[in-house]
């Protein structure tokens, strides 16, 4: 049953260099601080991050998941608030999970959290689905 | 610095846009999404941000990509996206203000099929001092 209230299953994503290359690919964003450390320590980020829309995809296919599948979500938002920080040749976790905001005859809006090594990554994040 | 007379206005893309099958099989197989009929709810940015780079960049509103970082993200869905679809967008910056050194502008893009309204995405742009 789903309701106000209702916390919805926690899912965890993996993200490494080579999702975000891919990323880059599918995306068409190259901006060299989500590929090539030595650049984005110049630029003062403390590693390579993934980039806010990889996140924010990620979080996304969470929610096309609850919803059975992309074409009902119809609403998504949030604000990239800290990095997915991605080191060389280590796997770093998304966490999502969200919670029922409300319930009307035809929709369902979700208020989203998404953490990366414990640090909240996605400010006011929110979906709203078809139901 | 963005040209303060830009704000409110609305600036048409380049072209017409065709959305391939393998574009939205890339961005799909990125977060494991099976089902490619539909494109992933946060597909259009691919064509949306390359579109504002296009426009915001011109000369008589002069913003500057290179130190540009993403403040926030937001996607209104009317009609879902599928190989195929003929899509033109137009762009309007609907804000610009300058808060510590730092540019921040806020950018509509209205994703049309036809005469249809498909997708409207609002993007808050910073631009570091």
């Amino acid at each position: 049953m789903i309701e106000v209230g209702t916390v919805l299953e926690e899912k965890v994503f993996y993200l490494d260099r080579a999702l975000l290359k891919q990323y880059a690919d599918a995306s068409g964003d190259q901006n060299p601080i989500h590929q090539n450390e030595e650049f984005a320590v110049s630029v003062g980020l403390p590693n390579v991050i993934a980039h806010g829309m990889l996140t924010m995809a990620l979080v996304g296919k969470y929610v096309s998941d609850f919803a059975g599948g992309s074409a009902h979500v119809l609403e998504y938002s949030a604000r990239f608030t800290k990095p997915v920080i991605v080191p060389a040749g280590e796997k770093v976790d998304l966490t999502v999970s969200a919670t029922v905001a409300e319930v009307t005859d035809g929709k369902i809006s979700m208020n989203l959290s998404a953490t990366s090594a414990g640090v909240k990554v996605l400010g006011m994040a929110k979906a709203v689905v078809r139901k | 610095m963005l040209n303060p007379d830009s704000v409110g206005s609305t600036f048409a893309g380049t072209e017409s846009i065709t959305v391939s099958q393998s574009e939205i099989d890339a961005f799909c197989a990125v977060v494991g999404e099976t089902d490619t009929t539909i494109a992933p709810p946060t597909f259009t940015i691919r064509i949306t941000l390359t579109q504002f780079e296009e426009i915001l960049t011109r000369p008589e509103i002069g913003l500057d990509w290179s130190r540009l970082v993403h403040g926030d993200q937001k996607f209104e869905i009317f009609s879902p996206i599928k190989a195929g679809d003929q899509l033109t967008c137009a762009a309007t910056i609907e804000s610009y203000r300058v808060a510590a050194g730092n540019e921040i502008v806020s950018v509509r893009s209205d994703l049309h099929k036809g005469s249809e309204l498909a997708v409207s995405a609002w993007s808050t742009l910073v631009v570091r001092a």
